[in-house]
């Protein structure tokens, strides 16, 4: 029997990927029955305006539900997270003990807000963003005018929320363990200028700060307690460390999973213990880890709008297609950020890169492109509020052109290459994730 | 191998009327390399990828383009305005960033939607004027009647010419746009006649530019001559002169041939014509269709400042680059039967107003000026038919268009 006429799909997460891969299945012409799983009790909705329109209150979180491209004509399963999968079997089961039999899976659970390790992370007040509960709750204490707000993260998502916070008059302290913000993302020397804009916003950045603990006063959060003693006044704070994945039912199902995520071959279907894929289970999204051959094969999740979307109807290709018809998906990285007015686009990856280069405008000027290298290969590119080339940058990145690509540009400066500055790897004991630079969004 | 002369027959005037089938053969090399040393580009995909490269330039266009006496010193002497604008002071669309940045930025302030928009009205008691005046004929000569005098009146208003200047207007724009044709030979006479045309309108924009300094009046020039504030400059006036001559020349002709091919097109497709007159909505999505199908320009050239690596082709550093827009648009790996004229086509991204960098400012306006006329010509030509298909073109290969469109008619409509 062909994987067309399979009896059921099921897909776990409803979200991003879950709907745009559940769209695809429906487009390529699957009219088989099909299922959506989620653990929240919502229909799939956007992130990236989690974190910038709905903090500043510019857009309610409920607004953030994503259309259906295509009337997907599934069975919801809202509210209810999947607890165990029985590959030997082909079901699954929710919290609610219901039992999914499927003849084909595909895993979109996607990543959830890493928790602050320390003590105090459950007090009032302190407050994550993931998800959409977590930005409405989030808004609603910002719109309560708290005196001080603490920022623990420098990431997209922190600086993101400090703009936002700034932009909503509200007092405002951004701590990091690195020198600048955004160093695991995009380096230093390019962390530099969101410093300068943190710094011309108001903003308090507190660089090689640890927090240790979060400490109450009248059952609410009061201030951080530094690993060096110190403390930091606040009765608000925002935990963004990044993102972890909730993966141990797969883990437990035999399949290669961990807080890292599900590991896949290149046709996104999920690898087992014995090293060979499940040709019944898909994963696309954050989720998915998959040797992606633009970064030379390396496992590599991206948690960017973008795959999520791509993956997912790649998968669902896949799941649709014979067992001797399955492609490679291959996928640029790209991530877009807005904070402190201006317009941050990257394409490609910043990993392990050892060269950086200025090659249209000026860090000066606050508008620029840096390219990165690696090894001598273009490997990424960055945009502040300069992205009419990107594109010229991103055919180069994707063909490994030599480091800098493109020389003799118009507005070019002679360009000198400088050491992109990247913090040192965090050692595996400190985290098991090591993709939290690539933190969410867009 | 392939045929490396391909270009001199889209520039060869025999081959005016349809150049298609040429830019068909050209494709089959995506960027092919002529006899002459310039490189074509041809298929969509590749015009794409290089209008968003940096190393195509816009400036430093082949010395025999820039217009001269022949002469250098003479003509520094004779005409220092026109030497220090072919020199230093070119116009925006032969400017690279950041000079071309900040020059754009001063005419998109001013070139807002808002002024567009307000010209509408003008456009439409233009356009009914001009057909009025064919009443009680049986022949309508569309480039003559109304094509030509439109575009050059709406600029003038634009720019808040008195409309006593504008048959003089009308000479020059018509003479400076030879200059913009970059295959055209020149002879002698012609690059003569340039030069002066050029003298002549130098001089008029410095004096009228003088005139809207001390008497702003709501219109563009006046709104590009006012003093900027501090830190803010203004334009300085050789690029004032420079920018409102790029204004009237690349405005001018290049909504004629939109209008000329616009209609030439809905003769040609009676039933769109039916249609379009039936439901004058339709006409945003002709007009985007007539700017694939029929664009008023088919290619630009650009210089490469590096060597660029393109579909298995290097075109070396200093080469010209050619890219061919009209082919681009014609394209079957990006539109599906793409010498359809078919206006309900979904997902048209044209090159009708070129791309990146330097896409035309003037696109807002010129959709309204074709819109408005085309609606205006169906509703209002009663019976209308071509007289000779194809028309007489003009010599020019990049902005092609007919010479003259002779339309019979049963009469005009209220």
């Amino acid at each position: 029997m062909s994987a067309v006429d399979d009896p059921s799909i099921v897909i776990v997460g409803a979200s991003l990927a879950g709907l745009r891969g559940a769209e695809a299945l429906r487009d390529s012409g699957y009219t088989g029955p099909l299922t959506i799983v989620g653990d929240e009790p919502y229909r799939p909705y956007d992130r990236p305006p989690l974190s910038k329109h709905v903090l500043a209150g510019d857009l309610r979180a409920e607004a953030t539900e994503l259309p259906q491209l295509t009337a997907v004509r599934a069975q919801w399963r809202l509210g209810q997270a999947a607890v165990a999968l029985d590959r030997a079997g082909r079901t699954i089961r929710l919290a609610d003990d219901t039992v999914l039999p499927y003849r084909s899976l595909l895993v979109t659970t996607g990543a959830r807000a890493r928790p602050f390790p320390g003590a105090g992370a459950g007090l009032p007040g302190v407050h994550t963003i993931r998800g959409r509960d977590d930005a409405a709750a989030l808004r609603s204490a910002l719109a309560e005018k708290p005196r001080r707000v603490l920022i623990v993260g420098g990431g997209l998502i922190g600086c993101e929320a400090a703009s936002c916070c700034r932009d909503l008059g509200l007092s405002v302290t951004l701590v990091d363990p690195n020198p600048t913000p955004l160093a695991r993302v995009l380096g230093m020397l390019v962390g530099n200028s969101v410093a300068v804009r943190m710094k011309d916003a108001g903003v308090s950045f507190r660089p090689h700060t640890h927090v240790k603990a979060f400490e109450s006063r009248n059952g609410k959060v009061a201030r951080a307690r530094l690993e060096d003693g110190g403390e930091i006044e606040a009765d608000l704070v925002i935990v963004a460390l990044g993102a972890e994945r909730d993966a141990r039912w797969l883990a437990k199902a035999g399949l290669l999973a961990d807080g890292g995520g599900l590991t896949c071959d290149a046709a996104c279907r999920a690898m087992t213990g014995e090293g060979a894929p499940d040709p019944h289970i898909y994963a696309a999204g954050d989720i998915a880890r998959w040797p992606n051959p633009l970064f030379g094969d390396r496992l590599r999740t991206v948690e960017h709008w973008g795959n999520a979307v791509e993956q997912a109807r790649h998968a669902a290709r896949n799941m649709l297609a014979g067992r001797d018809d399955q492609k490679a998906y291959a996928h640029l990285p790209a991530f877009w950020s807005s904070q402190f007015d201006v317009n941050i686009k990257a394409i490609g990856s910043t990993e392990g890169a050892d060269k950086i280069a200025i090659v249209h405008g000026s860090r000066t000027s606050g508008r620029f492109l840096a390219v990165y290298g690696r090894a001598g290969r273009t490997v990424a590119a960055v945009s502040f509020d300069e992205a009419r080339w990107l594109p010229a940058y991103e055919s180069q990145i994707a063909c490994g052109a030599p480091f800098p690509p493109i020389l003799d540009a118009t507005d070019q400066a002679p360009i000198d290459h400088f050491s992109p500055g990247f913090p040192a790897p965090r050692l595996a004991s400190e985290s098991a994730d090591t993709t939290e630079r690539e933190s969410i969004h867009a | 191998m392939p045929d490396d002369t391909l270009f001199s027959e889209v520039l060869d005037p025999r081959n005016r009327a349809d150049p298609y089938p040429i830019y068909k053969k050209l494709r089959e090399v995506p960027v092919s390399r002529q006899r002459d040393g310039a490189y074509v580009v041809s298929t969509h995909a590749a015009i794409r990828a290089l209008l968003f490269d940096p190393r195509l330039s816009s400036e430093d266009l082949p010395p025999s383009r820039r217009p001269r006496t022949g002469n250098p010193l003479r003509d520094w002497i004779l005409n220092p305005i026109k030497n220090r604008i072919a020199t230093s002071h070119r116009p925006l669309i032969f400017r690279d960033p950041p000079d071309h940045d900040t020059l754009r930025e001063f005419v998109m302030k001013e070139f807002t939607i808002h002024r567009v928009n307000g010209l509408h009205g003008r456009v439409g008691s233009l356009v009914d004027d001009l057909i009025e005046r064919c009443r009680g004929r049986d022949e309508v000569c569309l480039v003559e009647d109304l094509s030509y005098p439109l575009p050059v009146a709406v600029i003038c208003d634009l720019l808040g010419v008195p409309e006593k200047d504008e048959p003089q207007f009308q000479k020059w724009a018509t003479q400076l746009a030879t200059a913009l044709e970059p295959d055209a030979r020149h002879d002698e006479a012609s690059r003569h006649a340039t030069v002066a045309a050029f003298d002549e309108i130098s001089s008029y924009m410095r004096k009228l530019i003088r005139r809207k300094r001390r008497h702003p009046a709501d219109d563009m020039l006046s709104g590009l001559a006012k003093p900027g504030r501090e830190g803010n400059p203004s334009m300085g006036d050789i690029d004032l002169i420079s920018t409102a001559i790029l204004l009237l020349v690349a405005g001018h002709e290049t909504t004629v041939n939109l209008i000329t091919n616009g209609m030439l097109t809905l003769l040609r497709h009676p039933d769109e014509l039916k249609k379009l007159k039936a439901d004058p909505e339709r006409a945003p999505r002709l007009i985007e269709e007539l700017l694939r199908y029929e664009p008023p320009v088919h290619f630009r050239t650009r210089k490469a400042l590096g060597d660029i690596k393109i579909e298995g082709t290097t075109i070396p550093k200093g080469a010209p680059v050619i890219l061919l827009f009209a082919a681009g648009g014609r394209d079957p790996a990006r539109f599906s039967n793409p010498n359809r004229f078919f206006p309900d086509r979904e997902d048209n991204q044209h090159f009708g107003f070129g791309g990146g960098l330097h896409y035309c400012v003037g696109a807002p306006l010129a959709r309204i000026e074709a819109e408005v006329a085309l609606v205006a010509l169906c509703r209002r030509l009663v019976e209308p038919e071509l007289m000779a298909d194809p028309p007489p073109y003009r010599s020019g290969a990049s902005l092609r268009g007919p010479e003259s469109l002779g339309i019979r008619i049963s009469g005009i409509n209220r």
